[in-house]
């Protein structure tokens, strides 16, 4: 695509955008959080979703997967995020799914990757040990022990992690912290059944009601095939494996803050003081046309990002961090001003512009906060 | 395909051959060429490269070739400025007939008005400047005053226009006049005439940078045949806006975007310190990211909009978020540079200060019209709320 949609994306964009607002507006997502519910996503949405074949994205053809590539994926995460869908595209599909098919050996192939391009499987990735992003930092432990390697220790913000038939967990088998930059060193990836012996998973109901959990590793015991990749190599691969979530993410996010500046300009449209339309005060009109202005350059650094993703540029990472800082301030100040040009009505629940609010948050937080992929992006551009 | 490998080869030897060396240097700013018949370059390489360009077309590679331009198509033309990327040449030409009269003159004038102006912008032969603003017409452009009185085959000119960049230099001025007092928009017209015509003169402005880049100038009984008039009598504001819309895209990409991604966090490194090939202070470390991403982002929309267009998308619009988020990035960037320098960032001339640092800060204040020439952040601000937002005034 470089920078514009080709006529089969602006089909696949038009065909997720009408499923989307038709089985998961925001209604479905207050739905969902009014009934409590403890999945944190729609099992009834999942399948349909499934359906479409989004599950299946970015799995080859040969396990039972579309293949439509990055980029197709990225247009599905922007209309999902439209109307804040809870489903589990990114920790499952993108995350999840892009591990098994980077590194994955035939059997793990055959084991994972078809019932994951039907849904009927998800996947968790589990990188993070404190509040914070930082995988180079990672310090579970995994020994060796006989064939295979012993695991303990805790993950964090593990996206969908309680709902997880499989995780795939990031821990150091050498070496010593890194930085953000800097490939890490002595990280090794596993790939462990969900019900395993010594695994504990505790759901924490964030405030955008998605999931991100804690993980307690007990002297897991897996065996030499739970090994995703090589043993000590798995710092590139989780490298690849975060920038496509960071760049899905980063997708969705554009998708979202999109749609809060849609709603904020239609009430600049609509709500009248002074006898006049608000949106013809100037203090409100500058503000949006900034907004505006955000919006577009947001809007080419994802481009740019999942064309490098999909075409294996060289500057991937680079891109994946710029468009995840771009968007991240993007959103967190359009979210902001959206609650704040709606006035009081903006405070209330009943309200989505607060849902937005809440996701933009957590979701500038996830894979990495503005700060972080600041330093990253310093980093790999050698200053 | 085979046939732009061809043009790529012809346009290589033609390159080789007559691009001079000297021509393949980084340029300063006072070796820029302006052309027009006041040109001095300080060296004579200059006038040969500009002569071989502008013989070729290639200073306007994409107007029609009757009118003395390249005649290149998209494609050609991009293989032409890769070209002249790829060996370092300098623009054989800086022109406002180039970025901001010829695509006007090419859309709205006659086809005499076209043989007499066209070919001689795309040579350098003559340098025009802008006569837009006025004391009381900046923002409200429309509210110009400057009259112009019909008078037998002649329009007879009396007014002021201010910050008209390089009149004192420039051959010929593209100038908006009244026409008509009963109404605004209406009543302006587009007109050219030159600067040698009796009862006009300019007086140098200084600027807070220090230089005089532009003037008052005035208008006393000037005497301008009306066939010099572009478009129709009282027609001229659609073709100031168009015309304001190829500046404010000149100002933002052009305009910025070379000098703008050179050399920060090298400056910054040098001024701050560095501690194993990192800017050694975080804080500031943070902010030059934070600048080149705005900037990466930046020139990315940049290409995005000319994909679209060539997509056969609409531009317009999109100009104007680039004139505001350009001038905005150049100015932060300028900011951000003359805190890094510290106390070496802010002197004005004398041995205490190497050349580098002074031209930071001459830069810096210089930086400060990028969002008040061609039309402010505010107006483009408003541009952006109405045009594209669709929000509407007070009622
Ligand atoms: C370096 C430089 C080169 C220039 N070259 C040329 C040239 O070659 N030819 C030429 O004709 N002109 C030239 N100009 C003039 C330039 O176009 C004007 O300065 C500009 O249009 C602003 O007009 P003004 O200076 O009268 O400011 P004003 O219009 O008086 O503006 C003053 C302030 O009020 C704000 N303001 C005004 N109206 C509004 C509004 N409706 N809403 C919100 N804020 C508002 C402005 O944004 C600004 O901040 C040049 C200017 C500079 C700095």
């Amino acid at each position: 695509m470089g920078l514009v949609l080709t006529e089969e994306q602006t089909l696949l964009r038009d065909s997720a955008r009408d499923f989307i607002q038709d089985k998961s507006p925001v209604s479905a997502f207050r739905a969902l959080r009014d009934a409590g519910n403890e999945d944190g996503y729609s099992k009834e949405l999942w399948q349909g979703m499934a359906e479409m074949g989004w599950a299946g994205m970015l799995i080859p053809e040969e396990h039972g997967g579309l293949d439509f590539g990055f980029q197709g994926m990225g247009i599905v995460m922007e209309e999902a995020g439209r109307t804040l869908t809870a489903s589990p595209l990114l920790a499952s599909v993108v995350l999840g799914g892009s591990a098994i098919v980077l590194a994955g050996s035939d059997a793990q192939e055959k084991d994972i990757l078809p019932k994951l391009a039907t849904g009927e499987i998800l996947l968790a990735l589990a990188v993070d040990e404190g509040a914070h992003h930082a995988p180079e930092r990672i310090m579970m432990s995994a020994t060796r022990d006989g064939d295979g390697f012993v695991l303990n220790g805790e993950k964090t913000a593990v996206l969908d992690g309680h709902i997880a038939d499989k995780v795939i967990v990031a821990a150091r088998t050498s070496g010593t912290p890194s930085q953000p930059g800097v490939t890490p060193e002595g990280l090794t990836l596993f790939v462990v059944d969900g019900d395993a012996q010594g695994l504990t998973k505790t759901r924490r109901d964030m405030v955008d009601h998605r999931n991100s959990d804690t993980l307690t590793f007990d002297n897991v015991r897996v065996s030499a095939d739970a090994v995703l990749g090589g043993v000590d190599e798995g710092g590139h691969l989780l490298n690849m494996v975060l920038d496509r979530g960071r760049v899905a993410l980063a997708a969705e996010m554009l998708g979202s803050m999109s749609q809060v500046f849609q709603l904020t300009l239609d009430y600049l449209k609509e709500r009248r003081q002074f006898g006049q339309l608000i949106g013809s005060f100037q203090s409100l009109q500058h503000r949006a046309a900034h907004m505006f202005s955000e919006i577009e350059l947001s809007k080419s650094a994802v481009l740019a990002a999942l064309t490098a993703i999909e075409e294996d540029k060289a500057n991937a990472s680079q891109l994946a961090s710029l468009a995840k800082a771009v968007v991240n301030e993007a959103y967190h100040l359009i979210s902001k001003e959206g609650v704040q040009m709606h006035g009081g009505i903006g405070m209330t629940d009943e309200h989505d512009i607060g849902f937005y609010l809440k996701r933009a948050r957590v979701t500038e937080h996830a894979l990495g906060s503005t700060k972080y992929h600041r330093a990253r992006y310093a980093d790999l551009s050698g200053y | 395909m085979a046939t732009h490998d061809a043009f790529r080869e012809e346009t290589c030897a033609w390159l080789e051959e007559n691009c001079p060396a000297s021509m393949r240097t980084p340029m300063a700013e006072d070796e820029v060429m302006w052309g027009g018949r006041k040109a001095d370059p300080k060296n004579p390489d200059s006038k040969l490269w500009l002569d071989r360009m502008g013989a070729q077309g290639w200073t306007a590679p994409m107007w029609p070739k009757e009118y003395g331009g390249g005649g290149l198509n998209k494609e050609e033309n991009k293989v032409l400025q890769e070209e002249l990327g790829r060996i370092k040449a300098r623009p054989p030409l800086f022109s406002f007939g180039l970025w901001m009269l010829g695509p006007v003159l090419l859309e709205y004038a006659t086809e005499e008005q076209k043989q007499q102006f066209l070919p001689q912008i795309v040579r350098g032969e003559i340098r025009w400047c802008q006569g837009y603003s006025e004391p009381g017409a900046g923002s409200d452009l429309a509210g110009l005053q400057t009259r112009a009185i019909e008078d037998g085959d002649d329009y007879v000119i009396n007014g002021q226009k201010v910050w008209t960049s390089y009149a004192n230099y420039a051959d010929w001025i593209f100038c908006l006049v009244r026409t008509d007092t009963s109404t605004k928009h209406e009543g302006i017209s587009f007109i050219l005439f030159d600067m040698e015509t009796e009862g006009v003169t300019t007086k140098p402005i200084k600027l807070i940078s220090g230089s005089s880049p532009f003037c008052e100038t005035f208008f006393d009984d000037v005497r301008v045949p009306k066939s010099q008039m572009v478009g129709r009598l009282n027609g001229g504001w659609e073709i100031a806006k168009k015309l304001l819309q190829h500046e404010r895209t000149n100002i933002s990409s052009g305009g910025f975007g070379a000098s703008a991604s050179a050399g920060l966090e090298q400056l910054v490194k040098d001024h701050v310190g560095e501690e194993g090939g990192r800017i050694a202070d975080p804080l500031m470390r943070d902010r030059v990211a934070k600048q080149k991403m705005t900037e990466h982002a930046f020139s990315l929309t940049v290409r995005r909009a000319t994909e679209e267009a060539k997509a056969g998308g609409e531009v317009g619009a999109a100009s104007s978020i680039f004139k505001y988020v350009g001038a905005e990035m150049n100015k932060s960037r300028y900011e951000l540079l003359v805190e890094a320098l510290g106390d070496q960032g802010l002197g004005w001339e004398g041995d205490g200060f190497n050349s580098d640092e002074l031209n930071v800060t001459r830069q810096w204040l210089r930086s400060k019209a990028n969002s008040i020439e061609g039309g402010t952040t505010e107006i483009n601000l408003n541009v952006v709320a109405k045009r594209v937002l669709g929000l509407r005034d007070h009622q």
